[in-house]
C-alpha cells in the first residue's frame, strides 16, 4: 500500500531548532497574587465595587466628616416626617431625625458587624475546616457532625433562641450580634476549608515537603492552606456582604443591635411607622444596605474569577 | 516559503501518477490560528499530509506542536476559539476545511471515526456501554438492536459482549475502555479512522495488544488510520509513513523505515537519537567520563560486594479494602520484595500501573510503614528509627516525583522551593543558603535569573530540574526517582537523564529508578527489578535481563516496547 516513496524535507533555514526548554526571560515574576492583582485591576466589576467599598470605609470611619449632626441627637418631634430641607437632603424620619445622618452613622455598626463577623468565622471555620480535612479521621467524624448541627440551625430562628437567653438579653451590642452570627454562619466556612484542604493535602509537593523532613502541621501551615486560601477569600468576600444583612435583619426584627446603635436595619424597622404616609423614609436606609451588599458581593464575583485556577494555565 | 509550495506539488503529482488512486484524506498548506488573550496565535502553518485508502500515517512530535490540532481540524472539531485560517482540507476529493457543520456531522461517524486520547475521561460514566455504542450506531442510521451493538463490541476484543454492553464504564479497566472507545470509533466503518494518542494512558503490554488489534481491525474493514502519538518508535512501528511536527510546521514526512534510517532534517535526527525506544544502550558518554572521574576521587565508587546502601528484605504492604460495613478484606500491594541497591549505581524497579513499584518506593522514603520486612539503610533499620534519626535519615534520601506539575509548591517561588530543605534542616545563614541554591542551579542547568520565578512560568522539563535541584540541596546519597522523566516530551526527557547521569558521575548518587518504561531503563540503569502483581519476578543487571530475559512476563514486557524490534543501522541506534 505504500505508494509514497517520497521523502519531504522541509527547507532547514524556516524550520531553525529552538534551544529544547529554554527558560523565558522576558516578563517578570509573577507569583499567584500578582497574577490575580495584573487581571483584577482590568476588570471594571472590581474597580466600581473597590472604589464604592472604599468609600464606605471612609463613611464608617469618619461619619464626621459628611455630617456635623451627631449620632442620636438632633431630633426634633416637630420635624416627624419632614421633607428635604436646606442640610437636609432627605428629610426626616417619624421621630424627626435627619435621615442623611442616620444613613452616614448606620455604616458603622453595619461594616464593623460585617467585618468582625468575617473574621471570626474565618478564625473559627478555617482552623476547625482544616484539622478536619487534613487529619481525617475521628477529628474529620466529630468536626463534620457538630458542623451539621449548626448547619441544621436557620439564622433566624437560632439567632432568636440565642438572643433571648438573659446574659444576651441584658448585653445587646455589635459583639452579640457578631457572636451570633459567627455561631450560626462557621460550618459553611470549615466545610468550604476542609474540601479545598483535602484538595491539596495528596498532592507532590506536601509529600515532597514531608520527604524533606518538615513536620506533618509544618506542612499544613506551610504548604496545604496557602494553596487552599483562594476559595475561603472568595467565600469570606461574598460573606461579608450576607453578614451586613443578616445584621439588618436581626436589627430589623428587635434581637440585633440595641436601639442606642445606629443601623440600617434599626432604621428599616423604625420607617416601618411612616410606610404609607412616606415609603421614601425607608428608601434611604435600603438603598444605602443594598449598594454595601452589591459592591462586596461583585467584589466577591471579582476575586473568584482572578483567583480561578483553570484560568491561570500558560 | 516558496520553496516548500514547490516541493509540495510534486509530491502529489508523483503519486497520482504511480497509483492512479485519489488519495482519501489530503491535507494542503493548512493554517490554523487561535484566538487567545494575547492575539491571534497561529498553531500551525504549511501543514500537509496525504493518505491514501488504507494506509496507516501517523503525525509523530512533542507536546504544542501541532498534531493534534492538524487532525482536530480534519474532523471538523477544532476548539471554538480556533479556525482554520488558510490551505485545504480534501476528503476524497471534497474541501471540509470550511465545509458547514451539517456536513462534517454527516462526515462524522460512518466517514471519519475517531478514537480519544484519554479512555479514563472519554466514556460518559452515566451511561451503559452499550447505550453509548448505539447513540453512534444510531446517530449514523445503522442499524442498532442489541446484536448489533453485542456485534461491534465484540468485533474490538471485547469478550462476552453482551454482558458487556451492560456494564457502566468503571466496570471497565483501562484497556477495555480503550476497546470500547475503539468499538465506537470503528462502529460504522468509517473510511478514515483518527486516532488520537490512543494508547499514551495505557500500560506497555496492554498498549500493544491494543494496537495489534486496531491493525487487524483496520486492515480487514480498509480503513486509513491517522495516528496521532509521540513515540516515533511506535509511530514506526505502526504506520507505513511518518509525518514530523515541529513548531506547527511539518518539518519532514516519508516513509517510516526510510525516515528513521535517514533523517535529514536536524529535528528529526534529535528526535530519532533520543527515542528511548531506539536507543540500545544507556547514556554511555557521560557515564564511562563519570566513572573514571569518580574513581579518582573516590574509591568506593567502584562498589565492594558489601557495600549496599539499601536493603530491602522481604518487605510486605498489606491494605485493608473496606467492603460494605464492619467487612474488610486484605490486598497485599507488595508481598515479599527483597532485593539490595549498591552504592553509586542506579537500581531500576520496573513494573506496570498496579504492581506496586511506587509503594516500594513510598515505604524506602518512610513515607508508609511496611506491614512487614526490613528496609536497612546503611545497615541500619529504618523501622526502628526514631524522629531524629528519622530526621537525619531524610538529609540522606530524597525523593523526585513523577509529575513536575505536582511536585512544586505553586505559592512558592524556585528560590523558596530550593531552599526550603536548606531551611528546615537549619543549614547555614541566609547568605550561604543563597548561594547554594545559585550552585544548585548552575548544577541542573538552568540559569541564575530563574531564582525569582514561579513554577507555573517553567516547563515540565524545567520544573522537573527543580526538583532535582531541590532534592540535592541536603547532598543525599540516595535519590529515589518515582516516574521522574514520564511525563516529559522525548527530547527533554533525553536531557533529563543525561542530566541525572552526569550527577551520579560527578557526585556519587545512588538511584533508585521507579518507572513503566524499559526503555527508560536500558539507558540508567545498572541493576533491573521487575515487578509483577506486588512481587518481584526477575532481577539482574540490565544487560542480562534485556538480553536473556528468564520470565514470561519480562519478556512480554520487552517485547510491548514500541519500536524494538525494528532493525536500525548502528550509527542510528
Amino acid at each position: 500500500m505504500t505508494s509514497n516513496n517520497s521523502h519531504y524535507v522541509a527547507p532547514i533555514e524556516e524550520t531553525p531548532l529552538l534551544a529544547t526548554d529554554a527558560v523565558k526571560t522576558d516578563q517578570a515574576p509573577l507569583s499567584l497574587w500578582a497574577d490575580a492583582w495584573r487581571k483584577l485591576r482590568r476588570r471594571p466589576l472590581f474597580i466600581i465595587s473597590a472604589l464604592l467599598i472604599l468609600a464606605l470605609t471612609v463613611v464608617a470611619l469618619f461619619p464626621g466628616l459628611f455630617t456635623s449632626v451627631a449620632p442620636n441627637e438632633g431630633c426634633e418631634l416637630a420635624n416627624s416626617e419632614g421633607g428635604p430641607t436646606a442640610g437636609h437632603p432627605f428629610g426626616f424620619t417619624f421621630q424627626g431625625c435627619d435621615i442623611y445622618s442616620r444613613v452616614i452613622h448606620g455604616t458603622q455598626a453595619s461594616m464593623s458587624v460585617g467585618i468582625l463577623s468575617v473574621l471570626c468565622v474565618l478564625v473559627i471555620g478555617v482552623t476547625l475546616g482544616a484539622l478536619a480535612g487534613y487529619y481525617g479521621g475521628w477529628i474529620d467524624a466529630v468536626l463534620a457532625r457538630l458542623g451539621d448541627i449548626f448547619f441544621a440551625l436557620p439564622l433566624i430562628l437560632g439567632a432568636l433562641v440565642i438572643t433571648q437567653l438573659p446574659l444576651f438579653r441584658e448585653n445587646k451590642s455589635v459583639w452579640t450580634v457578631v457572636f451570633v452570627i459567627s455561631l450560626l454562619a462557621w460550618p459553611q466556612m470549615a466545610r468550604i476549608t476542609r474540601g479545598a484542604v483535602i484538595e491539596v493535602r495528596n498532592s507532590d509537593f506536601v509529600t515532597a515537603a514531608r520527604s524533606l523532613g518538615v513536620s506533618k502541621f509544618g506542612a499544613l501551615v506551610r504548604h496545604v492552606l496557602p494553596n487552599a486560601l483562594a476559595p475561603i477569600i472568595v467565600l469570606a468576600t461574598l460573606e461579608l456582604g450576607v453578614f451586613i444583612v443578616a445584621e439588618a435583619t436581626l436589627s430589623f426584627l428587635g434581637i440585633g443591635l440595641p436601639q442606642s446603635i445606629m443601623s440600617w436595619g434599626n432604621d428599616i424597622a423604625g420607617a416601618q411607622a411612616s410606610i404609607r404616609t412616606r415609603p421614601e423614609i425607608m428608601l434611604f436606609p435600603a438603598a444605602a444596605l443594598s449598594i454595601t451588599v452589591l459592591s462586596f458581593i461583585m467584589l466577591g464575583d471579582a476575586v473568584r474569577d482572578a483567583l480561578d485556577p483553570k484560568s491561570r494555565q500558560r | 516559503m516558496r520553496d516548500n509550495e514547490m516541493t509540495t506539488p510534486e509530491i502529489r503529482i508523483a503519486e497520482a501518477g504511480t497509483t492512479g488512486i485519489r488519495p482519501l484524506l489530503e491535507i494542503r498548506d493548512l493554517a490554523i490560528t487561535f484566538k487567545t488573550s494575547g492575539g491571534e496565535v497561529q498553531a500551525v502553518r504549511d501543514a500537509h499530509l496525504t493518505i491514501m485508502p488504507g494506509e496507516t500515517v501517523a503525525i509523530v512530535g512533542e507536546s504544542g506542536s501541532g498534531k493534534s490540532t492538524t487532525a482536530l481540524a480534519a474532523i471538523g472539531l477544532l476548539p471554538s476559539n480556533g479556525r482554520v485560517s488558510g490551505g485545504q482540507i480534501l476528503l476524497d476529493g471534497e474541501d471540509i476545511a470550511h465545509a458547514p457543520e451539517k456536513r462534517m456531522i454527516e462526515l462524522r461517524g460512518n466517514t471519519i471515526g475517531m478514537v480519544p486520547q484519554d479512555p479514563m475521561s472519554n466514556l460518559n460514566p452515566v451511561w451503559k456501554i452499550g447505550y453509548q455504542v448505539r447513540e453512534t450506531l444510531r446517530a449514523n442510521g445503522q442499524p442498532n438492536g442489541p446484536d448489533d451493538v453485542a456485534k461491534v463490541l465484540s468485533q474490538a476484543g471485547l469478550p462476552d459482549a453482551h454482558r458487556r454492553a451492560g456494564q457502566y464504564p468503571h466496570e471497565f479497566s483501562g484497556g477495555m475502555r480503550q476497546r470500547a472507545l475503539i468499538a465506537i470509533g470503528l462502529s460504522c466503518q468509517p473510511r478514515l479512522l483518527i486516532a488520537d494518542e490512543p494508547t499514551s494512558a495505557l500500560d506497555v503490554t496492554v498498549q500493544r495488544q491494543i494496537l495489534d488489534h486496531l491493525d487487524t481491525m483496520t486492515t480487514e474493514l480498509g480503513t486509513s488510520v491517522l495516528l496521532i502519538t509521540h513515540d516515533l518508535g511506535l509511530a514506526a512501528e505502526r504506520a507505513d509513513k511518518v509525518v514530523v511536527m515541529y513548531q506547527g510546521r511539518v518539518v519532514e514526512a516519508g516513509p517510516s523505515l526510510e525516515l528513521l534510517r535517514n533523517p535529514r532534517h536536524p529535528y528529526t535526527k534529535r528526535l530519532v537519537e533520543s527515542a528511548p525506544s531506539l536507543a540500545s544502550r544507556r547514556i554511555q558518554a557521560a557515564k564511562e567520563q563519570g566513572v573514571e572521574t569518580a574513581d579518582l576521587l573516590a574509591p568506593a565508587a567502584e562498589p565492594a560486594a558489601a557495600d549496599n546502601v539499601l536493603q530491602i528484605q522481604d518487605l510486605r504492604k498489606v491494605y485493608k479494602l473496606r467492603q460494605g460495613l464492619g467487612k474488610s478484606s486484605d490486598f497485599a500491594a507488595v508481598d515479599g520484595v527483597s532485593f539490595d541497591v549498591k552504592r553509586g549505581t542506579t537500581t531500576a524497579i520496573v513494573g506496570e500501573s498496579g504492581s506496586g513499584k511506587s509503594t516500594v518506593a513510598k515505604m524506602v522514603l518512610q513515607l508508609e510503614k511496611p506491614t512487614d520486612g526490613r528496609i536497612l539503610f546503611d545497615g541500619v533499620d529504618t523501622s526502628v528509627l526514631k524522629p531524629a534519626d528519622l530526621f537525619k535519615f531524610r538529609r540522606r534520601v530524597q525523593p523526585i516525583f513523577q509529575d513536575p506539575y505536582g511536585s512544586l509548591d505553586p505559592m512558592y517561588n524556585i528560590y523558596r522551593t530550593i531552599e526550603e530543605p536548606l531551611r528546615v534542616h537549619k543549614i547555614g545563614d541566609k547568605a550561604s543558603r543563597e548561594k547554594k541554591v545559585r550552585e544548585l542551579l548552575d548544577q541542573v542547568a538552568l540559569p541564575q535569573s530563574a531564582m525569582q520565578r514561579y513554577p507555573n512560568e517553567l516547563s515540565g522539563g524545567q520544573r522537573q530540574r527543580v526538583a532535582i535541584a531541590r532534592a540535592l540541596a541536603l547532598d543525599p546519597e540516595v535519590i529515589i526517582c518515582d516516574e521522574a522523566v514520564s511525563a516529559l516530551d522525548v527530547l527533554v526527557q533525553a536531557q533529563v537523564l543525561n542530566l541525572l547521569a552526569d550527577l551520579q558521575a560527578n557526585l556519587g548518587l545512588t538511584y533508585l529508578f521507579i518507572t513503566h518504561d524499559l526503555a527508560v531503563v536500558r539507558q540508567i540503569a545498572d541493576h533491573v527489578c521487575v515487578m509483577e502483581k506486588g512481587r518481584l519476578v526477575e532481577t539482574g543487571s540490565t544487560d542480562d535481563v534485556f538480553e536473556s530475559p528468564r520470565q514470561d512476563y519480562t519478556k512480554a514486557l520487552l517485547n510491548a516496547i514500541p519500536g524494538a524490534k525494528l532493525m536500525l543501522p548502528p550509527e542510528v541506534a
